[in-house]
C-alpha cells in the first residue's frame, strides 16, 4: 500500500466515489419509480404473470459492457456520456424489482384484501394505503440486492471511459500498481454496506407493525 | 330491512344460490345456516355486491341495491369475517378507525369512537397501541366487530364471525354480542354452519340446502318445535326435544325447596346435621353455592377437595333447560337454583321436574295442529 499516493490522490478518489454513489443509486431510484406500476401491472394480469415475469428476468442476463457499448446507438448518445450507464443499470433495477413488487403485492393476505374491498375501499386508496405498504419489506428486500448489484455493475463502465471507483481498477492495471485497486475494492464494499444498511433502516422505520425480535 | 327477492347465483350455469327470497326486519339478528355449498356465504356478499346476483334484487330498506355506488354501498354496510381481517400494519385503534375515516369522520373523532367502541367490545384500553399480531385470536375477532360498527352503520354482515376461536372463547363472544346487539340494535345477517350458533343468536334462522335453496325460515323456537321437513329436521339435531327447552324461560312462581347449607371449614358433625340422603351443599359467606359434598367420605372439617363440581347451576332468568341440567347433573338428584346475583335460592329434586315440564311437552303437540 502506498499511503503518500492515496494522500496525494485524495480529491481524485473522493470525486469517483461520489460519482460511484450517484451512478448505482440513481438507477435504483428511477427503477423503483418504474416498476412500481410495472411491478402492479404484472400483478394483475392472471395467467401473464408468469411470462411477463419471466420476460423482464431475461433482461438482467444481457452483458453489462454490451449494454453501455450498444446504448449509445439506440439513445443517440455520446459513448462517454453517463447517461448511457445510468440506462443500463435501470434496465437491471427493472428486471429485479418488478418481480419483486409483484411479489410484495401478492404476499398481502388474502382476507385483509376482502375485508378492505367490503368496507368499501376503492382500488386506488386501497392499493396505496393498504397493498403498498404491506408489500414493503418485500420491496425492500430486492431494493438492497439492485443496490448492492448496481455498485459492483457499474465499476464495468470504466472500460466505456466514465468515470467512477472502477477507474481505480483500470488505472491500476496500466500502471501495474496494486494500491489503486485495494482502495478502489474497500470503497466499492463500504459504499455498498452503507446503502444496504440505509435502506433496511428505512424499511423498519416504515414498517414499525413487522414482528422483529426484541 | 335487507330484503332478497326472487335472487339467484349461478355459477357456470350451476346454481348456488337458487330464487331466494328472504327478509331480514330491521334491528334483528338473521341467521343463515346450513351445510357446506348450500349458498349461505354466496347470498351473504351478494348484499354488499362482493358477488354479483345473476338475477333477483337485493333491497335496503326499499332500495336496490344494484343501482348504488358500490363502494357508497358498502361503507353503509358493517363486515365482519371469520379470521378477522384486520390490517397487519394498522394498530388496534386505527384499525376500528378506519371504517370511520372511510365514512368521512374526521381523524380525532375516529380516534375517539374508535377507542369507546374498544370499550364496548370489553377490550382494554391498554390494546389500542398494539398491532393485530400482538393478539389473541378472540381479541383480534372483538377487532373486528368494532370496526364494523365504527361508521355505526345501519346494517351488518357476518360471516362465520365466531368460528375461528376455541370454544370457550366462542361462548363469551356470543353472548357478549347478543348483549351489544340488543344494546344497538343493528340489522344483521350472519352466516354460520353451526345449528347451536343459530339457534342462540338468531331472533330469526334461515335454515339452507345444498343447492341453494332455503328450506325454512324460523324463530329458534319454532324450528325445533315444528320443522318443515325431514331436511331441517336432521339439521336441527336428535336432541331437538331437549333443546328446546332453551327457549322456555323458568316460572318466577317455581316451587323451590330450601335446602340446608354448611362453609367450608364445617366439621362433619354439621355436615352431617345438615345433609339429605347424606349430601350436603357448601356455600360461601355471601351464600353463593360452590359444590356438594358427600358426608360419607368426609374425613374432617369440609375442605375445597371434598367438593363435587359436577352439577350445574340454575339461574332464575335462565332456561328450563339450564333447570333440567342442574337437576341431572346434581350428584344429590337435587338441581340448584340461583338467585341473578349468583346466590343461592334453593333447590328442586329431578323427580319433581316431570311434572313442571309437562305442560312444555304440550307446545310439542303444536307440530300435530
Amino acid at each position: 500500500m502506498n499511503f503518500d499516493w492515496l494522500w496525494r490522490e485524495s480529491d481524485m478518489i473522493f470525486d469517483l466515489f461520489v460519482r460511484h454513489l450517484w451512478l448505482s443509486a440513481v438507477p435504483v431510484a428511477i427503477g423503483l419509480a418504474l416498476a412500481l406500476p410495472l411491478g402492479w401491472l404484472v400483478h394483475r394480469s392472471g395467467v401473464w404473470r408468469g411470462p411477463l415475469l419471466n420476460l423482464v428476468g431475461l433482461l438482467f442476463t444481457i452483458p453489462s459492457l454490451a449494454l453501455f457499448v450498444l446504448l449509445p446507438w439506440f439513445l443517440g448518445t455520446q459513448i462517454l456520456d453517463p447517461i448511457n450507464v445510468v440506462v443500463a443499470l435501470t434496465i437491471y433495477v427493472l428486471a429485479l424489482l418488478v418481480r419483486t413488487v409483484s411479489d410484495g403485492l401478492g404476499s398481502v393476505p388474502r382476507e385483509t384484501l376482502q375485508a378492505a374491498n367490503a368496507m368499501g375501499y376503492r382500488p386506488l386508496s386501497r392499493l396505496l394505503t393498504v397493498e403498498l405498504p404491506l408489500a414493503i419489506p418485500v420491496i425492500a428486500g430486492g431494493l438492497r440486492v439492485a443496490l448492492v448489484s448496481n455498485i459492483s455493475i457499474v465499476s464495468v463502465a470504466a472500460l466505456v471511459g466514465t468515470r467512477q471507483l472502477g477507474s481505480l481498477f483500470t488505472q491500476g492495471l496500466q500502471l501495474q500498481f496494486l494500491t489503486p485497486i485495494i482502495a478502489g475494492i474497500v470503497l466499492s464494499v463500504a459504499l455498498a454496506a452503507a446503502l444496504d444498511a440505509l435502506v433496511l433502516f428505512l424499511s423498519r422505520k416504515l414498517t414499525p407493525w413487522e414482528r422483529r425480535p426484541a | 330491512m335487507i330484503e332478497f327477492q326472487g335472487v339467484t347465483k349461478l355459477y357456470d350455469g350451476a346454481p348456488a344460490v337458487r330464487n331466494l327470497d328472504l327478509v331480514a326486519p330491521t334491528g334483528k339478528l338473521t341467521v343463515l345456516v346450513g351445510p357446506s355449498g348450500c349458498g349461505k356465504t354466496t347470498s351473504l356478499r351478494m348484499v354488499n355486491r362482493l358477488v354479483t346476483p345473476s338475477s333477483g334484487t337485493i333491497t335496503l330498506d326499499g332500495e336496490p341495491t344494484d343501482r348504488m355506488n358500490v363502494a357508497q354501498l358498502r361503507r353503509r354496510i358493517g363486515y365482519v369475517i371469520q379470521h378477522a381481517g384486520l390490517f397487519p400494519h394498522r394498530t388496534v385503534a386505527q384499525n376500528v378507525a378506519t371504517t370511520a375515516r372511510l365514512a368521512g369522520i374526521d381523524r380525532k373523532t375516529a380516534r375517539r369512537k374508535s377507542l369507546d367502541l374498544l370499550e364496548q367490545v370489553g377490550l382494554s384500553a391498554s390494546l389500542a397501541e398494539r398491532y393485530p399480531w400482538q393478539l389473541s385470536g378472540g381479541q383480534q375477532q372483538r377487532v373486528g366487530v368494532a370496526r364494523a360498527l365504527a361508521s355505526d352503520p345501519k346494517f351488518m354482515l357476518m360471516d362465520e364471525p365466531f368460528s375461528a376461536v376455541d370454544p370457550i372463547v366462542r361462548g363469551q363472544l356470543q353472548d357478549e354480542f347478543l348483549r351489544l346487539q340488543r344494546e344497538i340494535g343493528k340489522t344483521i345477517i350472519m352466516v354460520t354452519h353451526d345449528i347451536d350458533e343459530a339457534l342462540k343468536l338468531g331472533d330469526q334462522v334461515a335454515v339452507m340446502r345444498e343447492g341453494g335453496e332455503l328450506a325454512q325460515v324460523a324463530t329458534p323456537r319454532e324450528l325445533l318445535v315444528r320443522p318443515a321437513d325431514g331436511f331441517v329436521a336432521d339439521f336441527v339435531g336428535r336432541d331437538r326435544g331437549y333443546r328446546h327447552l332453551g327457549f322456555a324461560p323458568i316460572d318466577n312462581g317455581l316451587k323451590l325447596a330450601s335446602e340446608p347449607v354448611v362453609q367450608l371449614g364445617a366439621s362433619p358433625a354439621e355436615a352431617a346435621e345438615a345433609a339429605i340422603d347424606g349430601w350436603v351443599l357448601v356455600c360461601d359467606a355471601a351464600h353463593r353455592p360452590l359444590g356438594w359434598t358427600d358426608i360419607a367420605r368426609l374425613r374432617g372439617p369440609v375442605r375445597e377437595d371434598d367438593l363435587n363440581l359436577s352439577s350445574t347451576l340454575a339461574p332464575m332468568d335462565g332456561s328450563m333447560r339450564e333447570l333440567l341440567d342442574a337437576a341431572l347433573s346434581s350428584p344429590s338428584g337435587r338441581g340448584v337454583v340461583t338467585n341473578t346475583d349468583g346466590t343461592l335460592r334453593g333447590t328442586i329434586a329431578l323427580g319433581d321436574l316431570g311434572g313442571i315440564l309437562a305442560p312444555l311437552h304440550r307446545t310439542g303437540a303444536e307440530r300435530h295442529s
